[in-house]
């Protein structure tokens, strides 16, 4: 009798498969149509440059989750990727022995810009939507007097070999270009630092609720600050390879902040804090950059484009809201 | 006792609230920089009537979108998609007219429809679909944006000359342009501060959940605010379509009329969280870029530096109010 109550006082749904996040299916789909559109994508070097391709913005979103996480938004990260390719150029002066120290400049660019974003937002109480978005427009204004409006001098191979260089020879795959490895090494130290230390499950805990978390103990604002630090490197890492097959010109990071926090939302990031997960959202960026190609396979144009990715921000966001009433999350 | 008595706050007829002056106290700092940039600089011949009209009248196509952006701040959303809006409108005006002075009215209803049908979008998919309301009008803009481009790539369209009216004509001395934004600011704080509509936007913007229970039906709420707010983003579309004589499919984007609105409409006091601000908050807030705009002009700030400056006092004035807060911001 005990039993028959207890076992009727289970949930009648038995425990099925973990739940996978849609985003990864999703991006399995979009590869068989682009591998249907284009056989040759099974190549190494069909999916290895869609990779590279995709690298900036799967470390930027992986970055820009963190702050996402947290609660926040950083708009900042777009301008900041501009900054860096223009600064790049500028500094090096086509000295390719220069590369090292610039490299170390502009990290030191970002982290200054990380925890500019973050006191704005901890200490003068700027909601960070509007703290990022000064800060958006004040780095593109120093990219632009830098520059003097027009970036001349162009980037030493020496740094563009991170995001144009591909190493070859290598047994099966062929090549591996080194915006890969990058995007390999930093995707896994950013899901490592998100989901398996206490910083992440901190950012966590002041995304879903900055009250309790400070309650809890929590350093809100040394954490919040850390967030923005995070985005910004990550933001100074996609601009290195940016500039290695972009080039230099002003608006290289333009639109990217909307890219990454597309990436993010894709990968099931909660808006306001409080879920989000590192490999979704870099199988996020790795879908959108997957549409775009797909796009450009079936020959659409540009406007498309952007009538898709608006659809499919729309479609993602509302399927996870649905999903999360109908679980009763 | 007496310190009960003395921890007893002040009654509120003599108490100084700071964040409803703190928009007048930026105008007037504002306002002073100005006066001693001219002064100092010995460029007292901007200091006229004239000049006056001019520095608000450059920024009446942000100020009317503003004024749209206040509604939808106070319910606690957010509308990103009036600027692709104001381009779409330039351009649909602009090519129903087509230069042909009975064809202003078709237009004029043309583009309110397409207004109220962008709002009724946004607003249906935030509160019947759950989506954050920077992702719902964020997806929506690059839709609209798309589907103009699509169509069209360079200056479509003419505007005929009594349609001009609206930009360049005067009234009493005064250009009607100015004119219709205080008339349009008028009508809007009347609405926010003497009807239903009003009292249940700040009751929906302050808590949505207890505004439900107390029987607002804040979904339509919601939906009405963004129907506004795209309303006032057409009606500024159909403004510059006035000014530029034309259809410009970038003219949206190039003004970043989604985030200077945003941005002024914060300046203005009205807080992001929403439930708290105004209108004339916002009015004071586009005068205040204006005037930055012409500090800048009248020292000569080098065009690069003017949008440094621009970002870090964008920061600086909202903080200027939030630093005070006690709350934990993200």
């Amino acid at each position: 009798m005990t039993d028959h109550v207890l076992s009727a006082a289970k949930p009648e749904k038995a425990r099925g498969l973990p739940q996978i996040n849609p985003v990864y299916f999703l991006l399995a789909a979009l590869i068989v149509a682009i591998i249907l559109n284009n056989p040759a994508f099974v190549e190494p070097t069909g999916y290895m440059n869609f990779l590279k391709r995709a690298a900036p913005l799967a470390i930027l979103a992986a970055g820009q989750v963190y702050v996402i996480v947290s609660g926040g938004f950083d708009l900042s990260v777009g301008s900041l990727i501009t900054l860096v390719v223009v600064g790049s150029s500028m500094l090096s002066n086509n000295d390719p022995n220069a590369t090292g120290w610039v490299i170390a400049a502009m990290l030191g660019i970002g982290l200054a810009v990380g925890v500019v974003n973050g006191l704005v937002v901890c200490f003068l109480k700027v909601p960070s939507l509007i703290a990022t978005l000064g800060m958006m427009i004040t780095l593109n204004g120093f990219a632009f007097m830098w520059s003097g409006g027009a970036p001349r001098g162009y980037l030493p191979d020496s740094f563009r070999y991170f995001g144009r260089f591909n190493i070859m020879d290598i047994p099966v795959i062929r090549m591996l270009p080194v915006a890969v490895i990058v995007m390999a090494v930093l995707g896994f130290a950013l899901y490592w630092l998100m989901h398996r230390t206490n910083l992440g499950r901190m950012i966590h805990a002041i995304g879903d609720n900055p009250r309790a978390a400070q309650l809890a103990g929590v350093p809100v604002n040394r954490v919040r600050i850390t967030a923005f630090v995070v985005s910004s490197l990550s933001a100074v890492v996609a601009g290195i390879l940016l500039g290695g097959f972009a080039g230099v010109s002003t608006d290289v990071g333009t639109g990217y902040e909307l890219q990454a926090i597309t990436a993010a939302v894709l990968g099931g990031a909660q808006l306001l804090g409080g879920r989000g997960s590192v490999p979704a959202t870099i199988a996020g960026a790795l879908t959108l950059t997957a549409i775009f190609t797909l796009l450009n396979f079936l020959g659409l144009p540009q406007p498309v484009r952007q009538v898709v990715q608006g659809l499919i921000l729309i479609a993602a966001v509302a399927l996870a809201m649905y999903r999360r009433k109908r679980t009763g999350q | 006792m007496s310190e009960i008595a003395a921890e007893r706050p002040k009654s509120p007829a003599f108490r100084f609230r700071f964040d409803r002056w703190a928009p007048a106290l930026l105008l007037l700092a504002a306002v002073g920089i100005y006066l001693a940039a001219c002064i100092v600089t010995g460029q007292t011949q901007y200091l006229n009537w004239d000049n006056l009209l001019a520095v608000l009248g450059r920024s009446i196509a942000l100020g009317v979108t503003a004024i749209g952006q206040t509604f939808v701040i106070l319910v606690a959303s957010i509308d990103l998609s009036v600027a692709s809006l104001i381009s779409a409108t330039t351009v649909l005006a602009s090519v129903i007219m087509n230069g042909d002075p009975a064809m202003i009215l078709p237009a004029i209803a043309a583009s309110l429809a397409l207004g109220a049908f962008v709002g009724a979008i946004n607003g249906l998919i935030i509160t019947r679909l759950d989506v954050n309301p920077l992702i719902a009008t964020l997806g929506v803009s690059l839709v609209i944006q798309g589907c103009l481009s699509a169509f069209v790539s360079n200056f479509a369209g003419a505007v005929p000359v009594e349609f001009q009216f609206f930009a360049y004509g005067n009234v009493a001395g005064i250009p009607f342009a100015i004119l219709f934004f205080f008339g349009l600011a008028m009508v809007a704080s009347v609405v926010l501060r003497l009807t239903r509509f009003g009292s249940n936007v700040y009751a929906v913007g302050g808590n949505a959940d207890a505004a439900r229970f107390a029987g607002i039906p804040t979904g339509r709420i919601v939906v009405i605010a963004h129907i506004i707010c795209s309303l006032c983003a057409t009606v500024a579309g159909l403004y510059l379509a006035s000014r530029l004589r034309s259809g410009a499919p970038w003219i949206g984007a190039n003004g970043v009329y989604d985030l200077e609105s945003i941005a002024v409409v914060v300046i203005g006091g009205t807080i992001l969280a929403g439930g708290r601000g105004g209108i004339w908050g916002t009015v004071v807030g586009v005068m205040i870029f204006s005037l930055i705009d012409s500090i800048f002009n009248v020292l000569g700030v080098d065009a690069f530096v003017k949008q440094v400056l621009r970002g870090i006092i964008i920061v600086a004035a909202v903080a200027f109010y939030a630093v005070r807060s006690k709350r934990i911001v993200a």
